[in-house]
């Protein structure tokens, strides 16, 4: 009965949270990230090509406003790489000693400025509908970094019969196959510094995996902490239980 | 035991004057006399109380970062995850130590429910316990509220939105709940003062709680009052021991979350920035709250809805007095026990129903798991009147040392 | 565990009981320790406030005679571009006479710019002395309103209750009239 008891409530809970897989919609194929699992690490050569994807695609539609220069340096960056690569960004500042905004290259204290200057402004140059910043996406989206890749890749001629809206673009695995965003990714976009060859699935993967990152920038050091903390507690509750059997030991 | 046994001056000193070492040692030491036949279920009210300073401790030291405004509160949270020291450990503990609090509310209750614990003459404690359980929900509810992601906002709306059911000034109530004309900067800075405030409401509660559970000590499996110092032993070391077994394994399974499945109880559209201009596709609540969801919509009639979902809990309280089979635990119970699992079971579905669309069949077996909830009760009340109990052990010791009845030292030597 | 508490061996027994509490205890101890320096470490300064540590000032506007504040770390920095007059004054002063001695030259990397943190070595207070019409003290340097601390025109502490001279920000000149603090 008390195993019925635990299983009953182990239900419970699952079924709580199941709601988060309710979500309609293609099934989605699952990809074997290097991040996932108690031991995930990110690829940083992946996330290289990742943040390539960003700069050169993404970022002329979609901001990342949560993700600072400075913190490229886990990517495997250096201090003046980075330097350099925050001055090719213009950041507005001020007001200055005149009053006045104005505009200078970026430091590594900067975040990477959003295309567009506000909701309104991204809406009104995108057909009404305001791309996302894409910090957070890959963990505001069902799926995650598996649905950012399934939608890179989901670009598909409609079924017979599927009438797109004007201005729409039929998506295999966006919720209701109807994406306001063209296809973004072909075939050699980019050029990988790293000499990648740089298929549309290569550049969807990686830019999932550096998506990743910057939604979940402390996940290593989640995983490294909590394998410690999960093994002290093994050894820790092990302790406790014999030193309770010791105390109960007179008893029964 | 009620002296206190110690040579050490400074001790005696302040026991002298403020005699909180036997305070300590009847709440808790070898002071507290307890049944000695307590099983693991009995760990989850400690681990309730473990939980409450977790979250409290948790709490605090995110109150210092976070800002309680519409404009920043999103960023604020992201500051928190990003370049806080340990910030994102802290926020994952905060925020799945409120699903984990839930849970092992929930079995703490369940077990009462088994064991007949709400039974006179504790029925009191019952009730303080059920108060408790409200309190949580407030704040819960308050909490999930201040990250203002897509699901902190419209569950914000629809809950607070349900109290314009009530008639004639439910919108004046909902006005005033929100400090304007929809959920806004002042709803979002009066939850964050309340969010603030209510956990120490439940710390006063719990002592309540505590001090009316030392009245008459803990119930037992057997639901037989322990009687003389064959059935009970001193709290410390026996329970403390155990209870910092329990203390360990819950801890594993909560680090377990926290650091390999931390957005597992969440929802991905709470990363995604409020917009009062747009609902989610599905908004659900946090799962604890699932149930209650389902209750709700299973009555087509609004108000009626509402009044269903707040009686689902506030029968709790009438519950002492809904069973009045004299006899407490389910053991003894043959019919009762059946029930329960039933409920326990009844429970569990309005929660899965709770998580899916308002349509088709999962309207029709919300509908009828909502009519079986409040059955249950009735149910209860009629078993009490027909169900021909087991018989009862005469005592703890009885039941329990089958040898009949050996000092308990003597019993031991001789198993080991 | 049974077999270590048979009444053969009362004293193994004890040990390990010894032992197990001792044990439980410790891992108790290291666990909640270690659970508390994150909640303690989260009030240090974050990452995102690391980051902003520098601050670069033109100088170039700055006339002979003016005084300027700008801020760094939150923190007031008083740029002082000084006339001769006051370099005169500030290296004439016997230095071991002083409460906290330090020479003018070992407080400016070039003698017209006195670059220092306008904050009082006191309790915390801003000095007067940044704006034209503000009281300097009995030194020609700046004036702490709040317990009365005179400061020289090298910004050493010269009267009143405040222990030290005024402190100087790490910076360096990234040009002849260009600075880089912190």
């Amino acid at each position: 009965m008390k195993i019925l008891t635990a299983a009953a409530l182990a239900a419970l809970v699952t079924v709580g949270a199941g709601q988060v897989h309710a979500a309609e919609g293609e099934a989605m194929p699952k990809y074997d990230w290097s991040f996932s699992g108690v031991f995930g690490r990110f690829d940083r050569a992946a996330m290289q090509r990742g943040l390539q994807v960003y700069r050169e695609v993404c970022s002329a539609c979609h901001g990342l406003k949560y993700v600072a220069f400075r913190n490229l340096e886990v990517l495997g960056y250096s201090e003046d790489e980075i330097k350099e690569m925050a001055t090719e960004y213009s950041i507005g500042d001020g007001p200055n000693d005149e009053g006045d905004m104005f505009e200078r290259p970026g430091r590594p204290s900067d975040y990477f400025p959003s295309p567009f200057p506000n909701d309104k402004a991204a809406a009104a140059a995108n057909n009404g509908a305001a791309p996302p910043d894409l910090s957070l996406m890959a963990k505001a989206r069902p799926g995650g970094p598996d649905y950012i890749r399934n939608l890179l890749l989901g670009y598909e001629d409609p079924p017979a019969g599927f009438e797109a809206l004007e201005g729409l673009n039929y998506n295999l695995y966006f919720p209701g196959h109807q994406i306001a965003m063209a296809a973004p990714l072909s075939d050699g976009a980019v050029e990988f510094a790293d000499g990648t060859e740089a298929s549309t699935e290569q550049m969807a993967t990686d830019l999932a995996n550096f998506l990743m990152w910057t939604a979940e920038p402390n996940l290593e050091r989640r995983h490294s902490l909590g394998v410690s903390v999960v093994l002290f507690l093994l050894v820790f509750t092990g302790i406790l239980y014999a030193a309770k059997r010791k105390v109960w030991s007179d008893l029964h | 035991m009620s002296g206190l046994k110690t040579n050490n001056p400074v001790i005696r000193w302040i026991e002298y004057r403020l005699p909180i070492f036997s305070f300590i040692d009847h709440a808790v030491g070898s002071g507290y006399p307890t049944p000695r036949n307590l099983n693991y279920w009995w760990n989850f009210g400690s681990l309730a109380g473990l939980a409450l300073v977790i979250m409290i401790l948790t709490g605090i030291m995110l109150a210092m970062q976070y800002t309680a405004h519409v404009a920043f509160a999103f960023d604020s949270v992201e500051r928190i995850m990003r370049d806080v020291n340990s910030g994102w450990l802290i926020r994952y503990i905060h925020m799945n130590g409120g699903s984990f609090f839930f849970i092992v509310v929930y079995i703490h209750l369940f077990r009462g429910l088994y064991y007949g614990s709400y039974k006179a003459p504790r029925e009191l404690l019952w009730i303080l316990g059920v108060v408790i359980l409200l309190l949580m929900m407030a704040t819960a509810f308050m909490g999930y509220v201040l990250p203002w992601g897509q699901m902190s906002f419209w569950g914000a709306t629809v809950i607070t939105n349900l109290f314009s059911a009530i008639p004639l000034i439910g919108e004046s109530i909902v006005t005033w709940l929100w400090g304007g004309f929809a959920v806004a900067n002042p709803t979002l800075n009066r939850f964050y003062a309340l969010h603030y405030l209510l956990p120490f409401v439940i710390v006063g509660a719990v002592v309540l709680h505590i001090w009316a559970l030392h009245r008459f000590g803990s119930n037992n499996p057997l639901g037989i009052e322990a009687n003389g110092p064959q059935d009970k032993i001193p709290f410390h070391p026996y329970y403390t021991a155990k209870d910092a077994f329990g203390v360990g394994v819950f801890l594993l399974f909560f680090a377990a979350v926290v650091f390999f499945a931390p957005n597992f109880f969440g929802e991905p559209d709470n990363y995604i920035p409020a917009n009062p201009l747009s609902t989610p596709a599905h908004i659900v609540p946090e799962w604890y709250f699932l149930p209650y969801y389902a209750t709700l919509r299973a009555i087509p009639d609004k108000l009626l809805g509402v009044i269903a979902m707040f009686g689902s809990i506030l029968i709790l309280f009438v519950l002492p007095w809904i069973d009045r089979s004299p006899v407490r635990s389910a053991k003894f119970r043959p019919i009762y026990k059946q029930f329960f699992w039933i409920f326990l079971a009844d429970c569990i579905l309005l929660g899965y129903i709770g998580a899916k669309p308002p349509e088709g069949m999962f309207l029709i077996i919300g509908r009828i798991a909502t009519a079986y909830y409040f059955l249950h009760f009735v149910i209860v009340f009629v078993l009490s009147y027909v169900e021909r109990p087991r018989p009862l052990p005469s005592s703890i010791g009885e039941a329990v040392l089958k040898g009949g009845g050996a000092p308990a030292p003597a019993a031991a030597r001789e198993k080991a | 565990m049974a077999h270590s508490a048979t009444p053969a061996h009362p004293d193994d027994g004890e040990t390990r009981r010894d032992f197990l509490y001792l044990a439980a205890a410790g891992f108790g101890v290291l666990g909640t320790a270690a659970v508390v320096w994150p909640l303690i470490d989260s009030m240090n300064p974050s990452a995102e406030v690391l980051a902003l540590s520098s601050t670069e000032v033109d100088l170039e506007p700055v006339e002979l005679g003016q005084r300027i504040t700008v801020v760094w770390r939150g923190k007031p920095i008083f740029i002082d571009h000084r006339p001769q007059a006051a370099i005169d004054a500030a290296r004439a002063v016997p230095v071991n006479d002083l409460p906290d001695p330090q020479t003018d030259e070992e407080r400016v990397k070039k003698a017209e710019w006195l670059i220092q943190i306008g904050i009082c070595t006191h309790l915390g207070c801003i000095p007067k002395g940044q704006a034209p019409g503000d009281p300097r003290g009995e030194f020609g340097g700046w004036f702490c309103p709040c317990h009365g601390s005179h400061y020289d025109t090298a910004g050493r502490i010269r009267k009143g209750p405040a222990p030290k001279n005024l402190f100087l920000p790490p910076y360096e000149f990234t040009a002849d009239t260009a600075i880089l603090i912190g």
